[in-house]
């Protein structure tokens, strides 16, 4: 493998970065700026399925270029729709960059309005993958819930299907103003941290702790029961039985997010 | 001690239930000082009932004793119930806590009427002022405002909540006469008009002064109940846009009856909930204001009914068949809005894309359209099409089979078709 400016413009090329946000942006610029006939995207060091005609080239992350991308993009179309190709990033789906790359590549053909163009498959496979993740980040705002531990940490575990995490900050920071509080991605092993201040990315240690049987009555606060009570026994008295619609109960709340749902324990 | 708060907590939360509003959007209200909240999105439902219904708010009643007898309601006077009364600190701390742990989207109070109107109004809005006042507490707030309450409190009401309502409970005026005498029509629309005239004067005094204080910034609702007094759709609909016209409501709930009594004016217990009605209703609801439909032309004194088989626009489209077919590559949108099986989304998507490429079936598949319904009452690019000169009895029919599997499911319970 190596960083190769001399392809020809008609052979197929796999693009390999970081994985980064950042990184994919470059890639894009350099693809784009040289006019690559690309045929996929790759992430160094994860395994991918291998195109045995594909040329593989490594692209190194440059923020420069990755902003001249973002600032570019914001010219051509509303910020919304930038947002909307980050959100396409996040979901993490199997060749998800390569529709982003041709998306983007739209964008910059010179069309009044591109993000409008409903009836191009890549612009209309962003938006859809977009509102995905977007749902998932709005469940998430809906579903995390928050257990005050006895140092007076408000803790959350999730495990979205979409890596959401950097899509909560702001809107937990807001509301959450006076309470420190966590939020972590069990599967992805990296959580949000908010100490009244300012939000950072963490990733925690569970090997010491989840080893020493330390029981819940230490780890919680003294409420903390009570108010899991009270939501459960609240959350079954407003229930109308005579109205009872199981299906549209689990269409609004799917059964994978019920681990984390105190009132469906 | 939390036992008794536990059941304080089922017998008041289950007495506020058949308010079905639980909105919690349209306000403005920012975490302006580092406390605790906010109510500025669009709300969020952070669970849902056994029943499908969204949980957005702590919905209570401060207490279920009532001075009232209102043969609809739960806790009127004479139904031998247990009765009880949370403090206002109880429901400050249960707010407060439900919040922080990201349960809730706030506090939705209501009470049933003890001594007198005033004394009742009196706590709940010393609810709301604690809340803001001494835990900077910033999320939504939704107070139910208690018929023949003095001005004075109205108004206090209105600096410290998000929203206020008034329920009409019954559509017409005489059903109100009949199962509700405690209560009567003007006391419910004077408190409504004095919000609406404050609501107004202090948006204009905000647009001159920035620093002007919030008022309700969420508006007003009420509620009706469906399916008690006999009433018909029409008799509803035109009530709630009486209402939405007239006071500047944000939402007009329908609320389909519970039986809770086997009170001869009422249905007894037993009866089916009518759900599907209360669906057409608020489908109904939502083409009057999202869909640029006249209330009479949904329902008239000709069709004073909604179809159960079908909504309401489908069911308006079949009476207008000379408006269609629409071109969707070339009409305008508000006449893309009346066609059966395009939203609003779809409906912007598709002025939106229109312009890049002529748009064929296969382009509004993938916009997301209801085909098989719009597909009666459109062109497009493509020479093939559905409309083949059916009458709109055979199109109604062609729908129905398609969706009949449903209609069984969901509606079999209240409506037999084969009856």
């Amino acid at each position: 493998m190596e960083v190769s400016n001399t392809i020809f413009s008609d052979k197929p090329v796999i693009v390999s970065y970081d994985g980064t946000w950042y990184g994919l942006l470059t890639a894009v610029f350099d693809a784009y700026s040289k006019k690559w006939n690309v045929s996929g995207f790759s992430v160094i060091d994860r395994e991918s399925q291998s195109d045995f005609f594909a040329e593989k080239v490594v692209v190194v992350t440059d923020e420069a270029k990755a902003q001249r991308v973002w600032l570019g993009l914001k010219k051509k179309v509303p910020k919304e729709n930038c947002i909307q190709l980050y959100r396409c990033y996040l979901s993490e789906i199997a060749g998800i960059e390569l529709t982003i790359f041709s998306c983007i590549k739209f964008y910059f053909s010179g069309f009044d309005s591109p993000h409008l163009a409903y009836g191009n498959p890549d612009v209309l496979k962003v938006n859809q993958t977009s509102k995905m993740v977007y749902r998932e980040k709005h469940r998430m705002e809906a579903f995390v819930r928050f257990q005050r531990t006895a140092d007076d940490l408000y803790y959350a575990g999730i495990e979205p299907d979409f890596n959401v995490i950097p899509l909560l900050n702001e809107h937990f920071a807001e509301r959450y103003a006076d309470q420190n509080w966590l939020i972590y991605d069990i599967k992805r092993k990296y959580g949000i941290y908010y100490d009244q201040n300012k939000v950072e990315e963490i990733t925690l240690d569970f090997s010491n702790d989840a080893g020493a049987k330390t029981s819940v009555k230490d780890v919680f606060h003294d409420s903390e029961t009570l108010y899991q009570e009270l939501w459960q026994n609240y959350f079954k008295n407003v229930n109308i039985p005579s109205r009872r619609n199981i299906k549209l109960h689990v269409q609004h709340v799917p059964k994978r997010y019920w681990k984390h749902l105190i009132e469906k324990k | 001690m939390s036992e008794r708060l536990h059941e304080k907590l089922e017998i008041l939360a289950d007495a506020a239930k058949y308010d079905v509003s639980c909105s919690s959007s349209g306000s403005k209200r920012k975490n302006h000082n580092k406390g605790l909240g906010e109510a500025t999105g669009s709300g969020i439902c952070h669970t849902y009932t056994e029943d499908g219904r969204c949980v957005s708010l702590l919905k209570i009643l401060l207490t279920n004793h009532c001075i009232f007898d209102c043969a609809y309601c739960v806790t009127r006077k004479s139904n031998d119930i247990k009765r009880a009364a949370f403090t206002v600190q109880e429901v400050v701390d249960l707010t407060m806590n439900f919040y922080r742990r990201n349960y809730i989207e706030g506090l939705f109070l209501s009470s049933g009427i003890f001594k007198n109107a005033n004394y009742t109004m009196e706590r709940l809005v010393s609810v709301a002022k604690k809340l803001r006042t001494e835990n900077k507490f910033n999320g939504y707030i939704h107070l139910k405002t208690i018929p023949g309450a003095s001005d004075e409190l109205m108004h206090e009401a209105g600096l410290w909540a998000d929203r206020l309502s008034v329920n009409i409970e019954i559509p017409t005026e005489s059903g109100l006469k009949l199962l509700a005498p405690d209560k009567n029509i003007k006391d419910m629309i004077e408190p409504m008009t004095y919000l609406k005239k404050e609501i107004i004067r202090t948006k204009e005094e905000s647009k001159i002064f920035k620093s002007a204080p919030l008022f309700a910034p969420a508006g007003q609702s009420t509620q009706m109940i469906i399916g008690a007094s006999g009433e018909s759709d029409k008799d509803i609909m035109h009530t709630a846009n009486k209402f939405y016209k007239g006071f500047n409501l944000k939402r007009v709930y329908y609320s389909g009856y519970v039986p809770i009594s086997n009170d001869n004016r009422l249905p007894g217990l037993g009866s089916a909930v009518p759900v599907l009605r209360e669906n057409r209703l608020y489908q109904t609801d939502w083409l009057m204001r999202f869909y640029g439909f006249h209330v009479q032309e949904l329902l008239n004194d000709q069709f004073p009914n909604l179809d159960p088989e079908i909504d309401p626009k489908l069911s308006w489209a079949l009476r207008n068949m000379a408006f269609f077919p629409v071109d969707v590559n070339t009409a305008d949108l508000q006449l893309i809005l009346r066609v059966p099986g395009i939203g609003v989304q779809s409906a912007q998507k598709i002025v939106g894309a229109r312009r890049f490429n002529k748009l064929g079936w296969d382009h509004l598949k993938k916009i997301g359209i209801a085909l098989n319904r719009a597909k009666y009452f459109i062109t497009c690019n493509s020479p093939i099409t559905d409309r083949k000169d059916y009458t709109e009895a055979k199109i109604r029919q062609f729908i129905l089979n398609e969706s009949r599997s449903k209609f069984l499911t969901n509606g079999g319970q209240q409506y037999n078709l084969f009856g």
